[in-house]
């Protein structure tokens, strides 16, 4: 009895001595060796480039200093303040946020939509499942060239399917006023992985639930406001979180049919400039390495202030049930 | 946690370390670079960027190929064209190639970044004649003085006229050049074709932005300065060949609905858009004759650009052969691009290509090289007309067109100069400025961009 006493006036070990105290088993020991080689590759693969690319853009990194033809010279805030003097960043940097606001919504909803019919189908729900998943594994430089032949103005598929219901179709991938807007109903393409999410969070919802709403007399749209929504609300935020994310990166398919992997960009439209098709250029066609790392910053501080915000606003939104308690 | 688990866990994680520290001591380890001398017996000359390979690319690699063996070495040349990105990553890792096959029009960009060496010591050590290339191929990579790169291919610019439209539209076509631009709007818009409102067969594509520099040479004035460093993109006569480019666009409708309906051409296929009868005439490079010769059959009239006072215009472009700074094998690497470049290699590849279209019942139309030797023994010696006029025509006139060649002088910032350009005119086409404030704001950035690389 006395050692029990003398244990609980002491108290669990808290915060580093718990952690340090995990030490003792060698269970501890053995679980940080098999994760060891995922921070390995983890220190040198991604976090070391990062740093990286932190110190080049204070410096003047550029082929002579990758070639190791040249030292490479610190330059201090040069490369930041050069981001205020171009003015393609700010460009890139509104093309972006309008077409992540452009298709976060579209591919949310078009994805929750097709998880609740799919998690309604009784028959054949798998082979559907797989059919709307399909797309989702389509290599993202066919996604650009196919943006080209569906979105052309002329004999595009779209132009025409507007036609036959007596709309004239707009030039999507002429027209600065509709290249964003045809990029972003395209991405709309690539719902799959979404909507899996939402399916499963869907299936997760107690049925018991839906039950006895509808003892209560609550409707289809009530129960899909009042439960459907609220249960699935931590998948509907990860997701909003990881589309934003995607959205502000987006580069493959702009940059195959705007820009196109090894052209002169010669008809290169400012519309459809994006923030990393801009960087990368900035790096491998101009070699200006220095001042693309400070993009990627510039990029990488945008996405953490959205991300910051959208967990805030998440506070009243997502609901999660361990908050029922 | 039985022995046997901890054992295996250990192993796993010790392997992972050491693939990891090996890979990272083999990336960091240099490369011996002497950037001069001869190879010793038995090296390898790595070649970076050699892409499609068709008859008269692989003719000359094995002739090359052959020289390089003949005493002892070998040759890496995997297949693959030349990518910034990834020739970067090889500079990085100090995986430098001996020898680099990249378009002309880069060389400058590299040359001024001391990425590449100077070839004075390559022509001397191998006895190559630069007055056997041509001028304006050699102009396109020389960087102040000294020259980078031996060009390859030339691909000149002529003007191709389809004489089934021009017929149809009632125009004559003589009337469709380039010296008297009243005429050749009028042509231009007799050609077109708009049928309910949409159009289906585009007059005369100036082919904005890729030839600007042909339109503003129409003047005799270039978008650059000779020596590279001094932009010269808003004078007043590049502002009056874009303001006059573009209207031949409008014409159509405008810029989204000219290009919308390009953009279905089936441009490399049979049904081009000369067989289909989707364009009544534009300038294209020489390459294209050859897609015309294999496509469905088609009435052809091959002309010169012509500048304002009638004479002969033509722009010219091609790949060239560049051997990096820190190559090992710099030796190899000027042996081997003699090789790919020399009368004898064109004249071998020029009379199997012809006995190969011969054989396949195929027009040939001659091969176009940047060795001014090379393409009159090609024309006097190999080629034998068709006996279709039209490409027979084409062909007499593409040898000459070199003659009248210019190319765009290299700057430091070759790129970001193109794009400054190329962007301008973009905003034109897409109505949110004038050609005036497009050129104004493309001088100014273009002209940042040579002063920051020089």
């Amino acid at each position: 009895m006395a050692s029990v006493a003398s244990s609980e006036a002491a108290g669990p070990p808290k915060g580093a001595r718990r952690w340090l105290s995990g030490f003792r088993e060698r269970e501890t020991w053995t679980a940080y060796l098999f994760i060891l080689p995922w921070v390995i590759g983890f220190l040198a693969l991604t976090a070391g480039p990062m740093f990286a690319s932190l110190y080049f853009s204070f410096t003047d990194y550029g082929v002579q200093q990758i070639a190791g033809i040249e030292s490479t010279s610190r330059v201090g805030f040069e490369n930041y303040r050069q981001l205020l003097d171009d003015p393609k960043i700010a460009l890139s940097l509104k093309n972006t946020l309008v077409y992540t606001v452009m298709t976060v919504p579209a591919k949310m909803c078009v994805a929750l939509g097709l998880a609740l019919i799919l998690a309604r189908l009784a028959f054949a729900a798998g082979v559907f499942r797989t059919i709307f998943y399909l797309p989702d594994i389509t290599p993202p430089v066919a996604i650009g060239i196919l943006i080209l032949v569906l979105f052309n103005g002329s004999t595009g598929v779209v132009n025409r399917g507007l036609e036959l219901i007596g709309v004239p179709g707009p030039f999507w991938t002429t027209d600065p006023s509709w290249i964003k807007p045809s990029l972003a109903i395209m991405s709309v393409w690539t719902v799959g992985g979404t909507m899996v999410i939402y399916l499963a969070a869907l299936k997760a919802v107690p049925a018991h639930l839906y039950e006895a709403a509808a003892i209560d007399g609550a409707g289809p749209w009530r129960r899909f406001v009042n439960i459907t929504l609220p249960m699935i609300s931590p998948a509907l935020f990860f997701t909003f979180i990881v589309l934003t994310i995607a959205g502000l990166q987006t580069f493959t398919e702009v940059f195959t049919a705007y820009f196109g992997a090894g052209s002169t960009g010669a008809e290169a439209p400012d519309a459809a400039l994006m923030s990393v098709v801009y960087l990368f250029r900035q790096a491998f066609e101009f070699f200006n390495m220095g001042f693309a790392s400070a993009m990627a910053w510039l990029l990488f501080a945008l996405i953490m202030i959205v991300t910051g915000i959208q967990f805030l606003v998440s506070r009243r939104f997502v609901f999660y049930q361990s908050d029922s308690k | 946690m039985t022995n046997r688990l901890k054992r295996g866990a250990l192993l796993i994680a010790g392997a992972a370390l050491g693939v990891v520290l090996a890979a990272g001591g083999a990336s960091a380890k240099p490369s011996e670079a002497t950037g001069v001398g001869t190879a010793q017996a038995g090296a390898t000359l790595d070649i970076y960027g050699m892409g499609g390979r068709d008859d008269v690319a692989q003719g000359r690699l094995d002739i090359a190929n052959k020289v390089i063996e003949s005493q002892g070495d070998k040759v890496n040349n995997p297949v693959g064209s030349f990518n910034a990105q990834a020739f970067l990553a090889r500079l990085a890792a100090r995986d430098i190639p001996d020898l680099v096959y990249m378009g002309r029009g880069d060389i400058g960009t590299y040359a001024a970044k001391n990425v590449l060496t100077p070839l004075a010591n390559c022509l001397a050590t191998e006895k190559i004649d630069r007055k056997q290339y041509r001028l304006a191929a050699l102009q396109e990579v020389t960087y102040k003085g000294q020259l980078y790169a031996l060009p390859e291919f030339t691909n000149q610019i002529t003007l191709i006229v389809n004489n089934d439209a021009a017929q149809k539209a009632g125009v004559n076509v003589a009337d469709i050049q380039t010296t008297n631009w009243k005429k050749l709007r009028q042509a231009n818009k007799k050609l077109l074709k708009i049928e309910n409102g949409r159009l289906t067969r585009i007059g005369f594509d100036p082919k904005i932005p890729e030839f600007f520099p042909l339109w503003v040479k129409w003047f005799g004035k270039d978008l650059i300065s000779k020596n590279g460093l001094k932009a010269q993109l808003n004078s007043r006569e590049a502002v009056a060949a874009l303001a006059y480019t573009v209207s031949l666009i409008n014409d159509h409708g405008g810029w989204n609905k000219f290009k919308a309906f390009r953009d279905t051409w089936d441009f490399f296929g049979r049904n081009n858009q000369v067989a289909a009868d989707q364009v009544g005439a534009w300038p294209m490079e020489s390459f294209y004759y050859n897609v015309l010769a294999e496509g469905a059959p088609v009435n052809i009239t091959a002309k010169f650009f012509t500048n304002r006072k009638g004479g002969p215009l033509s722009m010219i472009s091609g790949n060239g052969w560049a051997i990096p700074r820190g190559a090992k094998n710099p030796g190899l690497a000027c042996k081997f691009m003699k090789a790919m470049t020399s009368v004898e290699s064109w004249k071998t590849v020029g009379k199997s290509r012809y006995d190969l279209r011969k054989r396949q019942g195929r027009a040939y139309t001659g091969l176009y090289t940047a060795n001014t030797v090379a393409d009159v023994k090609l024309y006097e010696d190999i080629y034998q007309p068709v006996g279709n006029k039209d490409f027979d025509s084409a062909v007499a006139l593409l040898v000459r067109a070199p003659r009248y060649a210019f190319s765009v002088p290299l700057s430091p910032a070759s790129t970001e100069f193109k794009q400054a350009w190329v962007d301008a005119i973009n905003r034109v086409l897409e109505g949110r400025q004038t050609p005036r404030q497009a050129l104004d704001q493309a001088q100014r950035e273009a002209q940042a961009a040579i002063d920051k690389a020089k």
